[in-house]
């Protein structure tokens, strides 16, 4: 294992990171902070509990899974597909180095600069909500699993995608509404039952659920599904990545 | 001594069926600057892409500093830098971060003064802290040059170094080719421009159709294809080449003031004597005589002329 080249790669994506701080780094923030004056604020006083929980605490969970799914995968895909437009993807190919340093140096990057993101915004909502952490660990433990899985998963796409359109067209089309259905902003037991049952083929309730177990200790789905669920979806995309690095799709002919 | 690269029977076929490299070998010394000369579509990126690990060969082995490039990818990489024929950089980066990074991915430990060296080498030391984008297209190739040096390669690949720049330019670039020749490196580049292998290599490899047509020593290919004309100017200009200096060796100039002899240098007798006795029996008077060695691109000409026919 080539460690010097991972923490290479690791160091060149966080100074884009920082570099670019307006867009990877406020722009999410402010957004969340603006969910938490409207919905926190504003309009979540107005709401009752939910399992008893005030509203606007309720909706913190969701809101940094909201966060850092799109974060994890917009880092991921963009890190890896931005070499591949401006055509700087050659080095990593020659570079003694196997695929498992540039996944590791890629979407370690890209999940950590996630979970920065999630941290600063549950820093942020204690400014706007009264909330508390039940077990602070396995909420650790959640978020980072979660940052590594999508940023697994946006890897994928920015190989996969050939344009910026199709860059953007997975996250806007498929991840945003199952990440809002999810159960973001509601408890799933509060929808019909028919949609209850549709909500239980949304992989995002499971991620939503846990995380917000680990805050509440009240969850939609019992808290080791969720885990189970957030595990198969890594190997998925771990599996995903071995078939492309073995077959070099995409990367190398 | 055996050889830095060794490529044997290299294949290489694109999903498409297009067959860009048909059996390819070809082996390179230490310290050598091969020039690999082909037109466009040749099959010269292809080669170089697959010793670099770009691209996968179909079939066909290739060792650099004696190791596999498949089976001991990590070493045989370790050994080559790769300047590509694009310009492709990160263009908001400064200059010496894209540098340290080249040298990270090849799992060299951060060093400062090293890169200093490569970057000096390169008159780019005073631009270290420019963004890329802010650099001329000179500069740029400067930039890619110096990241490819950046974990001390023994073999640098050029891949058309001076495709699409000006004169003043690429004998700048020829100057930095001496330079790391100079210090140990060999070099291996591709071009279309002859002169370019004439002024710089010290063998020459003719490409075409994926097929390595020859390979060899810039002088002796020079020399065993080489032709020269021996050109005759005349004091007075005449209408046709007299009777009996006519043969197919002979022609006349088209404002009749130069009878132009053309023999093989590889002949022990050139004709050369025999000739001028002619000249000076048909009764004409010299004015002035020069020769003329045929230039790498009549001898390109016709090697890939002949590959065509």
């Amino acid at each position: 294992m080539n460690w010097t080249a991972i923490q290479s790669i690791f160091v060149f994506e966080m100074f884009r990171f920082f570099r670019t701080i307006a867009q990877s780094f406020l722009a999410p923030v402010i957004s969340t902070s603006l969910y938490f004056v409207v919905f926190g604020a504003a309009i979540g006083s107005r709401i009752q509990e939910v399992d008893g929980i005030s509203y606007g605490a309720f909706i913190v969970p969701g809101l940094i899974m909201l966060t850092v799914i799109t974060q994890s995968i917009s880092n991921a895909s963009f890190g890896i597909y931005f070499p591949k437009f401006i055509g700087t993807f050659f080095e990593l190919l020659a570079a003694p180095i196997s695929f498992i340093e540039i996944v590791v140096g890629y979407v370690g990057a890209a999940a950590v600069k996630a979970l920065i993101i999630g941290l600063i915004i549950l820093a942020t909502s204690f400014f706007f909500v009264d909330i508390s952490v039940a077990h602070p660990f396995a909420m650790l433990l959640f978020l980072v699993l979660t940052t590594i899985s999508f940023a697994l998963f946006g890897f994928i796409l920015g190989i996969w995608a050939g344009n910026f359109e199709q860059l953007q067209i997975v996250p806007l089309l498929i991840v945003t509404p199952l990440v809002f259905l999810g159960g973001s902003f509601y408890s799933i037991s509060m929808l019909p039952p028919f949609w209850q049952t549709v909500s239980m083929f949304n992989p995002v309730v499971y991620l939503i659920s846990g995380f917000r177990w680990a805050f509440f200790d009240t969850a939609d789905v019992p808290v080791v599904i969720s885990l189970l669920a957030i595990a198969g979806f890594t190997a998925l995309c771990l599996g995903v990545i071995w078939w492309i690095f073995r077959t070099g799709w995409r990367i190398r002919q | 001594m055996s050889p830095i690269v060794s490529i044997q029977t290299l294949h290489k076929s694109y999903d498409d069926g297009f067959e860009a490299l048909k059996g390819v070998s070809l082996e390179i010394e230490e310290g050598e600057i091969l020039a690999l000369l082909g037109p466009n579509g040749a099959g010269k990126t292809t080669l170089i892409s697959t010793v670099c690990g770009i691209t996968t060969a179909t079939s066909g082995t290739v060792t650099v500093g004696g190791h596999d490039i498949i089976k001991d990818f990590r070493a045989a990489r370790s050994l080559i830098g790769l300047v590509p024929q694009e310009i492709n950089l990160e263009p908001f980066e400064k200059v010496i971060n894209t540098v340290r990074f080249s040298r990270g991915l090849y799992g060299k430990p951060r060093d400062d003064a090293a890169i200093e060296k490569v970057l000096r080498s390169l008159s780019l030391w005073d631009k270290k802290d420019a963004r890329i984008h802010a650099l001329s297209g000179g500069m740029k190739r400067r930039v890619l040059i110096a990241k490819a040096l950046a974990h001390d390669p023994r073999v640098l690949f050029l891949d058309e170094p001076t495709a699409g720049v000006d004169v003043e330019l690429r004998r700048d670039m020829w100057d930095v080719v001496a330079d790391l020749k100079a210090s140990g490196v060999t070099i291996i580049l591709t071009t279309h421009y002859i002169e370019e292998a004439e002024a710089i290599a010290d063998r020459v490899g003719v490409i075409a159709k994926g097929e390595l047509l020859l390979v060899e020593k810039k002088t002796k290919l020079m020399k065993r294809m080489g032709q020269k004309q021996l050109e005759v100017q005349l004091a007075e200009k005449i209408d046709a080449v007299p009777a009996s200096l006519r043969s197919d060796a002979v022609t006349l100039s088209e404002d009749g003031c130069t009878l132009i002899y053309t023999y093989d240098t590889k002949r022990e007798r050139t004709g050369i004597t025999k000739l001028l006795s002619q000249v000076a029996d048909a009764g004409l008077v010299l004015r002035d005589l020069s020769t003329r060695q045929s230039s790498l691109e009549d001898i390109f000409v016709t090697l890939v002329r002949e590959d065509a026919a």
